[in-house]
Order: structure tokens, then C-alpha cells, then sequence
């Protein structure tokens, strides 16, 4: 909402030439998001001047030569391109030096042969807007209304000419709760408030009781007002001007529009939007000649009618939608839209005035459901008291009359079924002190709230009975009131303490555990990433898992922003690998990553919601990221989550991976977490990835339910260990995994420990075969092991092993 | 035969002119070894009289002890130079860059979260969640959301179903703890959150936020005003001043937005890109819950009352890092990630 200050003051008479408007109004509610400056002193040197002859350029023919008077100064030539001067007119001329915005600086010179001693100016080049410029001049000079067009002030600078010195206006962020301040009024009657200074809508006296010397017939009896759908329109006032002439508004209605954001256009729509902007109640107009039977009334459409509005645009209309009709058909959409059959025109003499309140959910309906935003919908769509038309039906004809757009005739027609009452709220000063952390007095309540107009009686017991005023539709309850005494009692003077309590923080082993495998992942070398929730259903295709039921059961949205982001993941890998393959392409030459989020599931739950789990899936290439990385941050991953060693199971039949280099991981006791594996050449070429890529995602839910990260001391040993190294022979496809588990068995309780310390295929080592080297560690917890105890125990093993692998000591 | 002055002399000149360990060796073995100098002239005392051999071995032990005393300082000079020598030829270039295994990162949404958690933990809140797909009644109704409020639009809110969405911001989780806790209730809420926005520089569809609740009976707005200040000056800097001003949320009156003296440029410096010359760059809305989402948890309305806030994180880890386009954290490219040890 954009308000010049001066015009909020017109009603605040005591506040004029407040420093610190801005901020106070901030801290009051009404936040102010800039203030721009009209006529801040930063364009100079341009001045009134006067066509006195407008020519052709004789070696252009777009270009014209203008003589322009401006003043004492002989008249200057300037040559313009725009085309919408002509003789007589009277523009802002910028003379030889002046600075335009942007701090451009006009020279003499000359153009086409022909001598240009200045330039003459467009709106927009004195600072205001495309949006607010009047049309004919949108496009070219700006040729200066009525009020500038006078001898004597030529060569003045343009901007005292036009009164815009200094203007400021401030342009306010007003919520969706404070309808009454999109309108002057309401503001003002903010700024009251703050500084403390009484309201005063002088010059709004309204003017009905006026004899009309022309049509002695009051417009009550001239036109029947009558409404069908009351639910839908608390009230309907018209009122009737006569003898109208359709001009252009004086500069002052201009001025105060442009700087409002509006486009001025002629006087009886200026007016309208005027009093719109000033008292928040948008007004329409018909001209009277186009309705028939004298009569309005409000009332839906049929269901396929069909209406054309004022903007030419043909609509078909909805059973709900609240039409204006005359005695035979609709001539307006209620408070959205003019028709274009009741439009008013150049000829119009007769006008008939709407002032209405239609209800906010009649009018948010009409105009989504047949697209149209009008600054009248937007307004009443937020809500507009049935207190405010006969205000500004009055105010209409006050302006009318005072600008001489014509007369208006005594009396109206207001149908009001059910008058509007002021609220009696019950505010207990206790109650507001218990919320604020004050300790205000009934009185100093009371005084507070009439700053705002509000009205209070004291009742016993510390209470008050508020009654605020009608254009306050946003105060019900005794918490609004409250609202409204912090506010203007002012936020920065409450208290600034921290409430005693005993309460201690917890979180969810869940939470906690995250917070520990984001670390431990990160130590190892993985970077965590973050990606949407709402992924493209073709994801699971790319990694192969679109025959997987479970990642296909997709939560759908129904209004994505595209298909990319039209279902809910039920796998983070695809986005990992996309993330994956974003860094490859930015010539990341290696990468680790990880991400632990939500998948959903299309099973809904007693909520009625789909089942959310949280799962951890984490990837990479490069040379740290093979294979047997990412095992082993599993195995970490579970050791460091007290379950226990992770068995790996290799899989051949899972399409995202390489048949041959993936596992799913269970725990000892056979559960399943998840699956890891190199990814399958299929995959890599989908997301267009010449490296291979390794990853797993497990069950992020099932780790952190199953975690113990409790640990039980072990004593340290007494007796000395006894180690022993065996380098052996296997087949290739033997499994290292079963070799150790022979080895385990076999050993038995001495064997504390066995490990792989290498891998060799080559020279020495026949066809087919590979040579394995374990360490083992002997020990007895109860005495001193003897070579003898290990060399039994290594018999037991290597026979084992013979026996159920075929795998023999190595010769060297 | 050598007289021990002699012999002291001569082993003396041979000693300072040694310059291996061996050879000072090879001069303790002509010396002193079982056929060495000194050891012959001791020995040759038994062919003395008496009344010689006494002076006499006292000279030839003086003798010994005097070259064994040169040996030994010869001995430790050379051993000296030697370890300077080897040091020397150890040196290595401290100026090579310096060699660990890469750490990975947390990402900055993390981080962020858990330093806005961590405060309001050290301040007694506990960490509750909520899921990402809520129930329309918890995202608007149960939040005092009028039935035409236009954020429940398809155009700012994406729907599963007539009845479900993905929530809009994470005060369902208050509607949720409500209805499931007694008072007092203490509790922050982080979590992601969408609207429809379409992505660019300062829009995202997805963001994350933190939620606080507090309620418990004598809960006021000046509790509400000092701990989001106690809150300020942790995250931002001890010096951060904050202000309140009046705003609307439906599920608090009254309501406030917070704003933090601007850290970017210290006070109203004009030109500054974050607070626009104002001085003050907001950080989270908050307000006293309405009374009417009290009533949801079925509480006493008069007994009880509370305060609460939610913060953007992305909005305050931009804020607070200086990052320029809040895209950045879901292209999830290495580059940045990294930045932040």
C-alpha cells in the first residue's frame, strides 16, 4: 500500500512533519518496506514550458521541432522524437545542464542539422512509474494538466510547478488481518494512534441533505435497491449525479493517485479510486441510461450465463457468482467487475454511484473461479465493513461536486438488512497483564485502547467492556484487544526476561544417533548433501528399480511444480547419483557423499498419512571410493551402533548393480538393512557417468531402533598372545568370508583373532588361483599359551580348511 | 723407554688429530688395549724397587686416567658432530603441503540446525519431529488458519490428497505436541517444509525451519521477547541488539517478527546489500499461541499460555555465511559443501 505522507496527515491535523513517521509506524504494526521521494532535488534544471509552435524536422520523418517559452529566457528549439505533442501544450522542458534521473546531463546540440537546446520530458523521467502515467501520455511527453497551464509560471522549476517538492511516500506491508489500512483512512487512523493525536475526517461531511434544484425527486425514489442473496451482501447503497461531464480530474486528484499507484484516466473513475484508496471501500459507476427499470438487485447468476465485462473479455459464469442486475439482466460482477454493457462513456450524463459490502468468501470464490484481480476483488476479498459505503457513497458525491464533474441529487437507496452494530469485548486487565508481563492498570488500558478509537467502559473487577470501531473487522475476542493494547503501548517497553523453569532437553535416540552418523560418516571422508523430497517418478527407471513394487508406491502430488518434482521419494539413491554425476561433470575428480532423509511410503496409517522412514544412502567414485570403502564404512557404521559384524551376502540378481560386486547387509541374527554394490554399467550409462560408482542404502530407522551404543569394559589380557601368520592357496571363487569362518571354527577358543592382510594373484600363483594371507592371534585368557597349544590349533585349521575349502598352505 | 709425559704428549697430539670414531678406538687399543702403552708401563712397575715403584705408579695411573679422560672428550666431540651430521642430512622441506586422510563435511542446512537447536537445548528445549506429509487440519485448521486463508491455495500449497499436504511450515509439530503432552511443554521442532515456490535466488520449494514452543502456566510476552534475544546474541554476537515488531500470524496474538541489529555493516551504512540501510535484518516470527490453539490440546486457556517462533534456517545460514543464492544448498555440488568445515 502506497500512501503519500501528506495526504495521511490531512487527517491527522496535529502530526504534521513527523521525522521518525517511518519507524514508528513499524514498530506499531504497519511495516513500512520504503519510502521513495518525489522531487528529492536529484534531477535539476527543468522547468515549465510552453509549445508556441511544433513543426516538422525537415530531414526526419519522425522527428519534430518545437519552439518551447519557457519564461524570461528567449524561447529555446528542441528537437523530440515523441510523437503526442502539438502546439499549445505545456510540458517540463529540461534546459541546457539540467540532470536527469541517473544523474544524465543535457547538453546543446544538434540533431539532424537542426539546433536542440534541451529536451523535452516523460513522466517516467521525473520519477514516477509506467504503471501511473496517464496513458496518453505513457508514451511520450508528459503534457501537463489543467492547474500548470499558465503564463506566469513558465520556466519555473517543473517540480514546485506541480507541487512535488519533497513528496514522500511510503509504501506499507499491510497483513492479511488490518483490511481498514489498505485505505488512507485506516492508516491515518494508525498514525493517531501512535503519536497520540485525534482523528479528524474533515472535509467528508457528506452532502445528501443538499436540494437538488434540477430533479426534486430524491434517488431513493428513483431507484429500487434490493438484495437477493444477503448472505453474500451485507449492504448496498446507490447513489445518483447528474449533469456529468467526463474530463480530466484536476492535478491535485491526479497527483494524489499517481503517487498512490494509480492511473489516473478521467475524473468519475479517478474519483472512484479515489475514495477507494482513501477509505478502502471500492465504488463502480453505471451510467443510469443502461439500466433498466430502475432497479438494482443483487443476486447469483444462472449456472453457463454469459457476461462480458468492461475489459471486453466474454466469461461464463458460475451459479455462485454474485451478479448486480438491472430489471432484466446482470450489468456487473459483484465487486469484481464492471460490464461492459453499464460502462460509463464520454457521453455519459448520468451516473448511478454503487457503494456496497459484499461478503469476502463471494467475492474470493467469483474471482478465482473466473480469474479476475481487480483492486475492488482484492479488497473485498479481505473484507469490507457494511458501516464504510454511506462514507464513501457520500464522499463520491462530495468529490463529484467539488470538482465539478457534476451534481449529485439529494438522497439514497440503502438497503442494509441487518444494520451493523460496534462489538462489546470483554478485556480483563488481569488477562492482559498475565499475557503481556505487564502490570497496567483498567485505566491505563483504557487509555491505550482510545488512542484507537476504541471505545472502553470500566466495569468492577478490573475489567473493561471495549467497543472498537466499525471499520475494526478484525477485532472479536479479548486476545485481539490485548493484541492491540501491546502494540500501541509498544512492544520495545514490555519486559525482557526468560521464563523459570525445571524443564530439561531430550531428543530421540533417533535424532541423536543422526547427529553421530553425520559426524562418523563425515570423518571418514563423506560429505553430506541434502536433496528434494519430491523427486521425478522416472528416478527409479535411471537406477533400474522400476519393477521394485515397494519404489514404485508412490505418494503423488497433485499440483507439482512439474513432473521433476511430482512424487514423493521412496529412494534417495536416485538423487544421490544425480548428484553424483552434477559433481563428475564439474570436474570434481573424486567424491564422496552421503544423505540420510525421509522416503514415503504409499501405505497410509491411522492418520490417514503415508508412512514416512528415514533411510541412509551414500555413494561415490575416485580411488578412495571403491567397493570395499563403502563396506567398511558400513562395518564402522555397526560397530560404531553396537550391532554387532554386518554379514555380507552377495546378490547377482539386483538390476541397479553390478551383478558381481553386491551384497545385501544383514546383521548377525539375519535382518535386513540394505543393499551395497557397485553400480551396474546400465545405471552409469542412464546418468551418463564414465566412472564407476559405488554406493548402499540401508535403513536408517532399523540402525538407530536396533543401536546400543552402551559399552561393557573387557578386561585387558594377563598372558602374552602367540601369533602366527598362514599364507594359503584357494580358488578363485572361494570366498574369503567362508575361509574365516573355517578358520574360526576351527580354532576355537584360543583363536582370539583372524584377519585378511593380503590378496595376490599373479606370478607363483597357478591359473585360477589366488594366494591368501591371514594373521592370526592365539591366547588363553587363563595362562600362558605353550608353541605347542598353537601348533595344534593350527593343524585343527589347516585341515579345515583342506577339508572344506581346498585351500593349502602355500609352498615359498 | 717412554717416559709417561712422553707418552702423554704423544697420545695427546694423536688424539686431536683422530677425526673417526675408529680411529679414536684404534688409539684407546695402542694405549690402553691389553698390549697398549700405558697398560706396558703398568706393567713394567714390577721390575721396580720398592721405594720407586710407588711414585712411579702413581704417575703411570695418573697417565691412564688422563688418556682415558682424552678418549672420552674426543670420544663425545665426535659422537656430536656425528648426530649433526646425520640431522643435517635428515632435513626435510616443511614448506610440502601437509598430508591427511580428506575429511567429508556436514551440510550447511545441518549445521546451521544444529547450532539454532543447540541453543535452545542448553536452554531446556527438547527436540520433537513431525512428518513431512501432514494432515490439513493439523498444517491450517488446528492453527487458527481462516477456511479461506489464501496460503491453503493449490497456488502456495501442495497437496497429496483434499486432506493432506506437505506441510508449509513446522508448526503442525505444536499441533501435534499439544495434543499429546501436558504442560509444561518445551519443545523445538526442525524439519523441512514446502511451498510452491518456484526455485531462484531467494525461493525455494523445499526449506527448512526450526519451531519453538513453550507453554506452561505464567509463560509472558516479555519471556517470549528475552529468550529470542538470549537467542540472538548467541547465534549472531553478544553486541547484536534485537526489536519486536507488530505482525499477524493466525496461530499467535500478538504476534511479532524479530528483527537483529544488521551484522553485515554494523549499523545503516546506506549502501549495505542485507538490511538496505534500515539497520535491521529480520530473523523469525513469533508471538504469544492463540488462545484457540491452546483450546486444540484441550488446556485451560487461563491457566496456561505460551509463546512461539520458527525461524528459516536457510534464511539465517545466508544471513550468517553471506551465501547469495539459496539454490546453492540443493545443487548439493562439492564445491560448496566443502566450504564449511
Amino acid at each position: 500500500m502506497l500512501v503519500p505522507i501528506t495526504w495521511m496527515e490531512e487527517y491527522v491535523p496535529g502530526g504534521v512533519g513527523k521525522e521518525d513517521v517511518a519507524e514508528r509506524m513499524t514498530l506499531s504494526g504497519s511495516n513500512v518496506e520504503g519510502v521513495k521521494t518525489y522531487g528529492d532535488g536529484s534531477v535539476t534544471g527543468v522547468v515549465l514550458g510552453r509549445l508556441d509552435d511544433v513543426w516538422p524536422h525537415p530531414d526526419s520523418d519522425h522527428l519534430l521541432l518545437c519552439k518551447a517559452e519557457v519564461g524570461a529566457d528567449e524561447a529555446v528549439q528542441i528537437v523530440t522524437g515523441a510523437a503526442n505533442v502539438k502546439k499549445g501544450d505545456y510540458v517540463p522542458v529540461a534546459m541546457h545542464g539540467a540532470v536527469l534521473p541517473g544523474g544524465l546531463k543535457i547538453k546543446k546540440g544538434k540533431l539532424r542539422g537542426e539546433v536542440s537546446d534541451g529536451m523535452l520530458c516523460s513522466a517516467q523521467e521525473l520519477g514516477f512509474s509506467d504503471k501511473v502515467v496517464p496513458l496518453a501520455c505513457k508514451d511520450g511527453i508528459w503534457i501537463l494538466p489543467e492547474e500548470a497551464r499558465q503564463t506566469a509560471m513558465l520556466g519555473k522549476d517543473i517540480f514546485e510547478v506541480l507541487g512535488l517538492v519533497n513528496v514522500q511516500v511510503i509504501e506499507f506491508e499491510i497483513t492479511p488481518n488490518r483490511p481498514d489500512c489498505l485505505s488512507v483512512h485506516g492508516l491515518a487512523a494508525e498514525y493517531a494512534a501512535v503519536y497520540d493525536l485525534p482523528l479528524d475526517l474533515v472535509g467528508m461531511g457528506a452532502k445528501d441533505d443538499t436540494p437538488s434544484s434540477t430533479r426534486p425527486q430524491a434517488a431513493e425514489n428513483h431507484i429500487k435497491v434490493s438484495i437477493a442473496k444477503p448472505e453474500h451482501c451485507s449492504r448496498y447503497i446507490a447513489r445518483i449525479a447528474e449533469d456529468i461531464v467526463i474530463k480530466e480530474s484536476p492535478w491535485w486528484l491526479q497527483k494524489k493517485l499517481m503517487l498512490s499507484g494509480m492511473r489516473p484516466i478521467n475524473n468519475i473513475v479517478d474519483i472512484t479510486n479515489y475514495v477507494m484508496l482513501e477509505l478502502g471501500n471500492p465504488i463502480h459507476a453505471f451510467d443510469i441510461r443502461q439500466l433498466a427499470g430502475g432497479e438494482i438487485n443483487v443476486d447469483t447468476a444462472k449456472a453457463g450465463e454469459k457476461f462480458t465485462t468492461l475489459d471486453g473479455v466474454d466469461r461464463t459464469l458460475y451459479e455462485d457468482t454474485l451478479l448486480i442486475k438491472d430489471g432484466e439482466r446482470g450489468v456487473a460482477i459483484a465487486g469484481v467487475m464492471g460490464g461492459l454493457n453499464s460502462e460509463i462513456t464520454d457521453d455519459t450524463k448520468t451516473i448511478l454511484i454503487e457503494a456496497a459490502s459484499f461478503s469476502k468468501d463471494s467475492v474470493r470464490r467469483t474471482s478465482k473461479k473466473l480469474g479476475i484481480r481487480t483492486e475492488a476483488s482484492s479488497r473485498f476479498e479481505k473484507g469490507v465493513p457494511a458501516d464504510l459505503p454511506k462514507m464513501a457513497a457520500d464522499r463520491v458525491c462530495q468529490l463529484i461536486e467539488l470538482t465539478g464533474a457534476g451534481t449529485a441529487v439529494a438522497g439514497m437507496a440503502d438497503c442494509y438488512p441487518v444494520p451493523q452494530e460496534r462489538m462489546e469485548i470483554m478485556v480483563r486487565a488481569s488477562r492482559v497483564n498475565a499475557v503481556l508481563g505487564t502490570s497496567l492498570s483498567a485505566d491505563e488500558i483504557a487509555g491505550v485502547l482510545a488512542r484507537l478509537g476504541i471505545g472502553t467502559e470500566i466495569c468492577e473487577g478490573g475489567a473493561l467492556k471495549a467497543s472498537p470501531p466499525l471499520t475494526r473487522i478484525d477485532l472479536l475476542e479479548e486476545i485481539d484487544i490485548i493484541e492491540e493494547v501491546a502494540r500501541i503501548y509498544g512492544y520495545d517497553r514490555l519486559g525482557t526476561t526468560i521464563h523459570a523453569d525445571e524443564a530439561e532437553a531430550s531428543m530421540s535416540k533417533s535424532w541423536e544417533l543422526r547427529s553421530i552418523l553425520r559426524d562418523t560418516l563425515a570423518g571418514l571422508g563423506l560429505s553430506e548433501i541434502q536433496t528434494y523430497s519430491f523427486v521425478s517418478p522416472s528416478g527409479i527407471a535411471l537406477i533400474g528399480a522400476d519393477r521394485d513394487a515397494d519404489k514404485a508406491a508412490f505418494v503423488k502430488l497433485i499440483n507439482p511444480l512439474g513432473e521433476e518434482n511430482s512424487v514423493m521419494r521412496t529412494t534417495l539413491l536416485p538423487s544421490l547419483v544425480e548428484a553424483l554425476a552434477r559433481n563428475y561433470n564439474h570436474m570434481a575428480k573424486d567424491c564422496r557423499i552421503f544423505e540420510v532423509g525421509n522416503t514415503f511410503k504409499n501405505h497410509i496409517n491411522e492418520e490417514g498419512l503415508p508412512t514416512e522412514a528415514l533411510s541412509l544412502c551414500a555413494g561415490g567414485y575416485g580411488d578412495a571410493a571403491g567397493f570395499y570403502f563403502f563396506k567398511g564404512c558400513i562395518e564402522h557404521m555397526f560397530k560404531k551402533f553396537g550391532l554387532g559384524e554386518p554379514v555380507f551376502e552377495p546378490i547377482s540378481d539386483n538390476d541397479t548393480f553390478h551383478p558381481g560386486r553386491c551384497a545385501l547387509v544383514k546383521d548377525a541374527a539375519g535382518a535386513l538393512y540394505g543393499v551395497v554394490g557397485e553400480l551396474h554399467p546400465d545405471v552409469l550409462s542412464r546418468f551418463d557417468i564414465p566412472e564407476r560408482i559405488c554406493c548402499f542404502e540401508l535403513d536408517y530407522d532399523m540402525l538407530a531402533k536396533n543401536a546400543d551404543t552402551h559399552r561393557v569394559y573387557a578386561p585387558l589380557p594377563k598372558y602374552p598372545a602367540i601369533l602366527r601368520d598362514i599364507a594359503l592357496i584357494a580358488d578363485n571363487e572361494t570366498p574369503v568370508g567362508k575361509l574365516l569362518e573355517i578358520i574360526k571354527q576351527r580354532g576355537g577358543k584360543i583363536l582370539e583373532h583372524a584377519e585378511l592382510f593380503d590378496v595376490y594373484r599373479g606370478k607363483q600363483v597357478p591359473e585360477g588361483k589366488k594366494s591368501l594371507a591371514f594373521g592370526l592371534t592365539f591366547r588363553d585368557k587363563d595362562k600362558t599359551l605353550t608353541d605347542e597349544d598353537a601348533a595344534k590349533a593350527m593343524a585343527k585349521i589347516l585341515k579345515g580348511l583342506a577339508d572344506e575349502a581346498g585351500a593349502a598352505l602355500r609352498d615359498v | 723407554m717412554k717416559t709417561p709425559e712422553e707418552i702423554f704428549a704423544e697420545a695427546k697430539a694423536l688424539v686431536e688429530s683422530a677425526d673417526t670414531p675408529a680411529a679414536v678406538e684404534e688409539l684407546r687399543i695402542r694405549y690402553l688395549g691389553k698390549k697398549g702403552e700405558v697398560t706396558a708401563l703398568l706393567k713394567s712397575m714390577g721390575g721396580l724397587a720398592p721405594e720407586e715403584r710407588k711414585s712411579f705408579g702413581m704417575q703411570a695411573n695418573k697417565l691412564k686416567q688422563d688418556v682415558e679422560a682424552l678418549l672420552e672428550a674426543k670420544q663425545g666431540v665426535l659422537a656430536e658432530a656425528g648426530q649433526g651430521l646425520r640431522l643435517a642430512a635428515e632435513r626435510i622441506d616443511v614448506t610440502e603441503p601437509g598430508r591427511i586422510y580428506e575429511p567429508g563435511t556436514k551440510h550447511m542446512i545441518t549445521i546451521t540446525m544444529d547450532e539454532i537447536s543447540g541453543i535452545f537445548m542448553r536452554l531446556g528445549y527438547s527436540i520433537t519431529e513431525g512428518p513431512e506429509v501432514e494432515t490439513v487440519f493439523n498444517n491450517f485448521d488446528a492453527l487458527n488458519a481462516a477456511p479461506d486463508h489464501p496460503s491453503r491455495d493449490m497456488s502456495d500449497t501442495f497437496y497429496i490428497t483434499e486432506d493432506t499436504l506437505l506441510r508449509t511450515h513446522t508448526s503442525p509439530v505444536q499441533v501435534r505436541t499439544l495434543m499429546s503432552q501436558e504442560p509444561p511443554i518445551k519443545v523445538i521442532s526442525p524439519g523441512r517444509c514446502f511451498r510452491t515456490d518456484t526455485p531462484d535466488a531467494t525461493h525455494s520449494p523445499m526449506f527448512h525451519q526450526v519451531e519453538g514452543l513453550l507453554v506452561d502456566e505464567g509463560v509472558t510476552m516479555a519471556d517470549l521477547k528475552g529468550t529470542l534475544d538470549l537467542f540472538a546474541k548467541r547465534m549472531f554476537g553478544e553486541e547484536m541488539r534485537t526489536r519486536f515488531r507488530p505482525h499477524f500470524f493466525p496461530f499467535t496474538e500478538p504476534s511479532a517478527e524479530v528483527d537483529v541489529s544488521c551484522f553485515v555493516c554494523g549499523g545503516s551504512a546506506p549502501s549495505c546489500r542485507v538490511c538496505r540501510g534500515s539497520g535491521w535484518i529480520e530473523i523469525l516470527g513469533c508471538g504469544m499461541v492463540h488462545p484457540n490453539v491452546l483450546k486444540v490440546g484441550g488446556l485451560d486457556t487461563d491457566r496456561y499460555t505460551g509463546f512461539a517462533f520458527g525461524m528459516g534456517v536457510e534464511r539465517i545460514a545466508m544471513l550468517k555465511h553471506g551465501i547469495d543464492d539459496i539454490r546453492l544448498f540443493y545443487e548439493n555440488d562439492i564445491r560448496f559443501i566443502g566450504q564449511f568445515y
